[in-house]
């Protein structure tokens, strides 16, 4: 599968016209298609507003200074229409309650495609694929409140990835799932990147949860990105890390017998690498 | 302090929410909740503060039959931090979202001013005492319900959730007040799918599923217990999957140090 620079932010800035602060400052990155990328900080670091600088509610939502370009799938950003980013990028909010409001989920994943003006019957067709995939074809009769909420995420999930979208943009996702769906959801994310070339990205606080998928580690603190790599890069016990970042144990662990000199192969990003490497 | 006695819940549509629940939480105890989605956790932790009342059997707080009373009287005693925080927040800034527990329960001025603020200083909320919370991140919004809540020292204190889109330091700062709270002789109350935080807090621990109360039991017993973890829908914490692969399962290390002697000295 060839890869494609699919996100890019040049020198970009924004301030938020309610606050007097810059709220992201000279931002540079680069994110390619069949990648997983995670996106973490500390509380109001500007992951959000990141996110909406994509997807394009900045600047068309939220006014505010904008400096810099975003160029997504080769269209810049600050002159696209909404229609044209929403072709490209899927967003599926932290509560999927704010997603779904048809009455049934049949009906809910079939309102973007038909504001989209697609034809019944494509719409149709990928109305049944996509529920397929995501195993929910015996829910397409269910109102969303007979919904669990792994589900719901589903659900929320299934409405965005029908538009078929090059670009997936998940907000902690996992936040009201349970740890076993939690990880269910991670292993379909991770499979629907794969097979489709999709580029996808992940705001999360536990990274002990999404970590093993990940391609790449961003890091955002106080509106600048502190570190743009991948997980064992950004762990190595040269480096050094802010405190906000929630570490998995076995990573912590690592960098701290690292330290005091004990050899390992490589950075440790989950348990599975940590026993490996104490078994050598 | 808290006792369920043969407890059912029906949702008004009828469907079967909580079922035949006994528990018995005891004063100046931490619990956690935790369970599959949909298990029945936040349902039974309602019916703490009286916002559910049981369709069969009783729910008392100190002795006090909870359908005596109203939600009013008992949420002096019991302060809920909600899982949402949209579900919560209403007040214009957040400097009067904290206030207005405090000043409707009736507190004098000095009381008010001292725990006032306590809570801003511990929750970093300062810089935004004068802005709507709504207009806050998702993760500031959960810190200023926290403080809303304990601003008004509550004897019961149940938390949904509280570590959702809290970073490390903010985790940290949660995890030191639940034990402040413990030590000053507090009945804690936790719902939460965050496994690593429990193992940090280690509670008593009840597991749930289908509306029934599963098992209960110590932080380690519980999370040793595969058969059940898979039954509740929950992940053990890194630690005792790392030392279960490393083959040691019958002493799993409490704390961080003692985790990193334990693997140098099998390296060596």
């Amino acid at each position: 599968m060839s890869v494609k620079e699919l996100i890019r932010f040049d020198n970009f800035s924004f301030r938020y016209n309610s606050r007097d602060a810059k709220i992201l400052e000279n931002i540079n990155l680069s994110i390619k298609s069949n990648e997983i990328t995670v996106l973490a900080g500390p509380t109001g670091c500007g992951k959000s507003t990141l996110l909406r600088a994509i997807v394009g509610l900045i600047p068309n939502m939220y006014e505010g200074e904008y400096t810099g370009d975003v160029t997504v799938d080769g269209i810049k950003i600050r002159d696209a229409e909404i229609k044209e980013i929403a072709k490209r990028v899927g967003f599926v909010f932290q509560n999927p309650e704010n997603q779904i409001f048809m009455f049934s989920v049949e009906r809910d994943i079939a309102f973007g495609l038909e504001n989209l003006g697609l034809e019944q019957e494509i719409i149709k067709k990928r109305i049944n694929k996509i529920m397929r995939t995501l195993n929910i074809t015996h829910l397409a009769e269910k109102a969303p409140h007979e919904l669990s909420d792994g589900q719901k995420q589903r659900t929320a999930l299934a409405g965005v990835l029908a538009m078929e979208p090059k670009i997936l943009i998940l907000d902690e996702p996992t936040s009201l799932l349970d740890p076993k769906t939690a990880a269910e959801f991670m292993e379909l994310i991770n499979s629907l990147c794969r097979e489709k070339g999709m580029s996808i990205i992940i705001v999360e606080h536990r990274l002990d949860l999404v970590l093993k998928y990940a391609d790449k580690l961003i890091v955002l603190s106080e509106g600048k990105i502190i570190s743009d790599d991948t997980p064992e890069n950004v762990f190595n016990y040269k480096k050094d890390i802010i405190p906000e970042l929630s570490v998995p144990f076995s990573t912590k662990l690592y960098r701290k017998l690292a330290k005091n000199n004990m050899k390992f192969t490589k950075a440790v990003t989950g348990v599975e690498d940590m026993i490996r490497e104490v078994m050598k | 302090m808290i006792k369920f006695n043969n407890v059912s819940y029906n949702h008004p549509d009828g469907t079967n929410a909580l079922n035949n629940i006994n528990l018995d939480i005891p004063e100046k105890s931490i619990t956690a909740i935790v369970g599959n989605n949909g298990a029945g956790k936040t349902t039974l932790v309602k019916h703490i503060n009286g916002l559910l009342k049981p369709s069969t059997g009783t729910v008392s707080i100190k002795n006090e039959d909870t359908r005596k009373s109203s939600v009013a009287e008992l949420s002096r005693n019991v302060g809920m931090v909600f899982q949402n925080a949209n579900h919560q927040l209403f007040a214009d800034t957040v400097k009067n979202e904290i206030l207005f527990g405090l000043n409707n329960f009736g507190f004098n001025e000095e009381f008010v001013k001292e725990r006032y603020e306590f809570v801003i200083e511990l929750f970093k909320l300062r810089k935004y005492e004068s802005i709507s919370p709504l207009k806050l991140s998702g993760g500031e919004k959960k810190r200023v319900c926290l403080a809303s809540v304990l601003a008004w020292n509550p004897e019961i204190l149940i938390l949904d959730e509280p570590t959702v889109g809290q970073d490390e330091l903010q985790k940290t700062v949660l995890l030191k007040f639940i034990n402040q709270l413990h030590s000053n002789k507090k009945t804690v109350i936790v719902i939460s799918h965050d496994i690593e935080f429990l193992w940090r807090l280690q509670p008593n621990i009840v597991t749930m599923s289908e509306g029934k109360i599963i098992e209960i039991g110590n932080s380690e017993s519980i999370f040793k217990n595969q058969k059940l973890m898979e039954r509740v829908g929950i992940i053990p914490p890194q630690i005792i999957k790392i030392f279960e692969g490393l083959g040691i399962k019958d002493k799993i290390p409490l704390s961080f140090e003692e985790s990193c002697t334990i693997i140098k000295n099998l390296r060596n």
